[in-house]
C-alpha cells in the first residue's frame, strides 16, 4: 500500500482580522508518520479542517494525492480523519455511529463490527456513546476514521484522553500504519507526546511554518542534557557553575544543558566530587520545541 | 445520494427520539380528537353546532394538520439541528463533502419518517374521533369520500411538513432556538396572522398563502376557519400543495447558501 502525499502550498485563512493559517507549505509523505505540532492556537485544527474540505482556504490550496479532498470519489477511502473525539450523538450506541457512515465509506456492517472490536470497545459497542469516556471516545473517533481502511490517517490529537495503555496502542498501531506504507498525520501541541512515535515533524506557531524535517534532523538543532546527582550537592553546584554550564534544578540533583554525561562525570572525577547519579537524558526537543514556537510569535 | 439516504435514514432511526415524539403526538392527538368530538357532539342541545354531518368528521380527522403539524415540523428540524448541537456535522460532510447532497438527502430521509408520523397520528384522531362521531352524532362518515380524501390528505400533509421543518433547521441551526421559533409560530404567530388578515379584506388574500393556511388549503378543510372569525377563503389543492413545497424549497435553498455554505467547525 502506498498512500497519498499531503500537499499544503501557500495555505491562508483568515477569520475577521485574525491570520490563523498564513501562508503555510509543508507536504506529509507516505511510509512515515508526521507530527503536526504547534502550541493550542497555532493553526493546526484550522489546517487539518482545511485539508478535509471543511473550511475554505482564504488563499492557497490543501490536495491530497494531487486534487482537493472532496473531489476525491469516496474521499473516506482516501483518507480517514478523526477531528474532534466529542462530536458523536450522546443518544446513539457506537456501534450504530459506525452504521450510519459505514454505507458512505463503502463498507458494510460487518466491518463496523470487526473495528468495534478492534479499537477495544467490542463490550461497549451498543451503549450509548453519551455514556462513553474521552478515552472511549477517541477510540471510537479513531475507529471511525478507519472505517475504509484508508491509505492516509489525518488524526487531531489522537492521545488526548488515553490512558498510558492506550497510548502505547496507538502508538504501535500509528508506527504499523507507517510500515505498511500509509500516510499519518498525527497533530499535538506536545512534542513529547509524539516524539516516541513520528519521523517527521512539521512545527508550526501563529499559523506559520516554523520547522519542517525529519525529527533526527530536529534532534540535531537541540542541546544533550544530563541528569548528575551527588550527596555533596554545594561542591556539585559550585563546579557546574564555574565551567559556565547552563542547569537548572530538578529534585535531589541538576540537569545540565549542552553538556555530555562524560563530561560532567570526568569533571566531577577530577574534582573528587561523589556521584550517585549520572545520566544522559538524551536531547532537550522539548526546549527546542519551545524556543522554536516562542521564537515565532 | 443512496448511500446518503442510507446515512439519513441511519441517523433518524438510531437515537430514540423519533418514537418519543411519536407516541406523544399519537397520545396528544388522541387527546385532542376526543375532545374536540365530544364538544361539539354534546353542544347541539343549547344551540345550533357550528359543524354537522361529514363537516364535522372532516374537521376532527383533520386535527392531524391544525394542531399536530407542530410535531412533524419539530421531528424534521431536529434531524438538521441535531447535528449541529452534537457537531456530528463534521463527521457527515468528512463522508460526503457534495453539501448538496447531503441536504437533498437530509431532505428525503424526512418523508418516509413524515408519512409514518401521518399514519400514526391519522389512526389515532380517527380511532378516537370517530366512535365518539358515531355513538353521539351524525356518524363517523368514514366511507364519505369528502372525509376520506381528508384522512389521506393528513398524512401526506404531515409528510410535507417533516420536509418543511429539515429545511428550516437547515436555516436556523440552533436547535433550541428552531423549535422556539417552530412553537411561536405555529401556536401563535400564524393564528393571529390569519386572524388579523382575514379582518382587512384588501390582505384577505395574503392570508391564505401562509403555511398553516396552505395546509388547510390542502386538506380541504380549515378547523378553526370553520369556527368563523377568518377567511375561509382557501387555496385549491393543487395551488396548496405548490406553496407548500415551495416553502420547502426556498428554506432549503436559503439553508444551503447560508448554513452549508459557511466554514463548518
Amino acid at each position: 500500500m502506498s498512500g497519498p502525499t499531503l500537499a499544503v502550498e501557500d495555505l491562508g485563512k483568515s477569520f475577521g482580522a485574525v491570520r490563523a493559517v498564513d501562508g503555510l507549505s509543508f507536504a506529509v509523505r507516505p511510509g512515515a508518520v508526521t507530527g503536526f505540532l504547534g502550541p493550542n492556537g497555532a493553526g493546526k485544527t484550522t489546517t487539518l479542517r482545511m485539508l478535509l474540505g471543511l473550511t475554505t482556504p482564504s488563499q492557497g490550496r490543501a490536495l491530497v494525492g494531487g486534487r482537493p479532498y472532496a473531489e476525491h470519489p469516496v474521499p473516506a477511502s482516501v483518507v480517514g480523519a478523526a477531528l474532534e473525539a466529542s462530536s458523536f450523538h450522546p443518544g446513539r450506541s457506537g456501534l450504530a455511529h459506525l452504521e450510519v457512515y459505514a454505507g458512505q465509506a463503502g463498507v458494510g456492517r460487518a466491518r463496523c463490527r470487526e473495528l468495534i472490536d478492534f479499537v477495544g470497545l467490542g463490550p461497549a459497542a451498543e451503549r450509548r456513546v453519551g455514556g462513553y469516556s474521552t478515552g472511549m471516545r477517541q477510540r471510537l473517533a479513531l475507529a471511525t476514521a478507519l472505517l475504509a481502511d484508508p491509505p492516509a490517517v489525518v488524526l487531531d490529537e489522537p492521545a488526548n484522553g488515553l490512558d498510558p495503555e492506550g497510548i502505547r496502542w496507538m502508538r504501535g498501531l500509528l508506527r504499523g500504519f507507517a510500515a505498511e506504507g500509509r500516510t499519518v498525520l498525527v497533530s499535538s501541541h506536545l512534542l513529547a507526546e509524539v516524539q516516541h512515535t513520528v519521523d517527521d515533524v512539521v512545527i508550526i506557531a501563529r499559523g506559520r511554518l516554523v520547522h519542517a524535517s525529519s525529527l533526527a534532523e530536529l534532534s540535531e538543532l537541540a542541546e544533550p542534557e544530563t541528569y548528575v546527582e551527588s550527596p555533596d550537592p554545594a561542591a556539585l553546584a559550585a563546579l557546574v557553575g564555574g565551567r559556565g554550564w547552563p542547569h537548572r534544578p530538578d529534585g535531589a540533583g541538576l540537569v545540565v544543558t549542552g553538556v555530555l554525561a562524560a563530561d560532567v562525570g570526568a569533571a566531577a572525577y577530577a574534582a573528587g566530587i561523589e556521584l550517585h547519579q549520572l545520566a544522559s537524558r538524551g536531547v532537550g526537543l522539548e526546549d527546542l520545541f519551545l524556543r522554536l514556537t516562542e521564537e515565532a510569535s | 445520494m443512496r448511500t446518503a439516504l442510507v446515512a439519513e435514514y441511519r441517523k433518524l432511526v438510531s437515537t430514540r427520539m423519533w418514537w418519543i415524539l411519536l407516541l406523544s403526538a399519537a397520545a396528544y392527538l388522541a387527546f385532542i380528537a376526543g375532545v374536540m368530538a365530544l364538544s361539539f357532539v354534546t353542544a347541539g342541545e343549547e344551540a345550533a353546532p357550528a359543524l354537522t354531518g361529514p363537516e364535522l368528521a372532516a374537521a376532527v380527522y383533520g386535527l392531524i394538520n391544525a394542531i399536530g403539524y407542530v410535531f412533524p415540523l419539530v421531528i424534521g428540524s431536529l434531524t438538521m439541528t441535531t447535528e449541529f448541537r452534537h457537531q456530528t456535522i463534521t463527521q457527515s460532510l468528512l463522508v460526503e463533502p457534495r453539501r448538496g447532497v447531503f441536504l437533498g438527502a437530509k431532505l428525503l430521509a424526512t418523508v418516509p419518517l413524515g408519512l409514518l408520523y401521518g399514519l400514526v397520528g391519522t389512526v389515532a384522531v380517527v380511532a378516537v374521533g370517530a366512535p365518539i362521531l358515531a355513538i353521539g352524532g351524525d356518524g363517523a362518515f368514514l366511507t364519505d369520500g369528502d372525509v376520506v380524501a381528508v384522512i389521506l390528505l393528513g398524512v401526506v400533509v404531515t409528510a410535507l411538513w417533516a420536509v418543511i421543518g429539515a429545511a428550516f433547521g437547515s436555516v436556523l441551526t440552533n436547535q433550541v432556538a428552531a423549535i422556539v421559533v417552530i412553537l411561536a409560530f405555529t401556536q401563535f404567530v400564524e393564528p393571529i396572522a390569519r386572524l388579523a388578515l382575514g379582518a382587512f379584506d384588501s390582505l384577505d388574500g395574503v392570508a391564505k398563502y401562509l403555511p398553516g393556511a396552505a395546509a388547510d388549503g390542502l386538506m380541504g378543510a380549515s378547523f378553526f376557519g370553520a369556527l368563523g372569525g377568518e377567511s375561509a377563503d382557501l387555496l385549491s389543492r393543487p395551488a396548496a400543495l405548490v406553496v407548500l413545497l415551495a416553502y420547502a424549497g426556498l428554506l432549503a435553498a436559503l439553508g444551503r447558501w447560508t448554513t452549508l455554505r459557511r466554514d463548518i467547525g
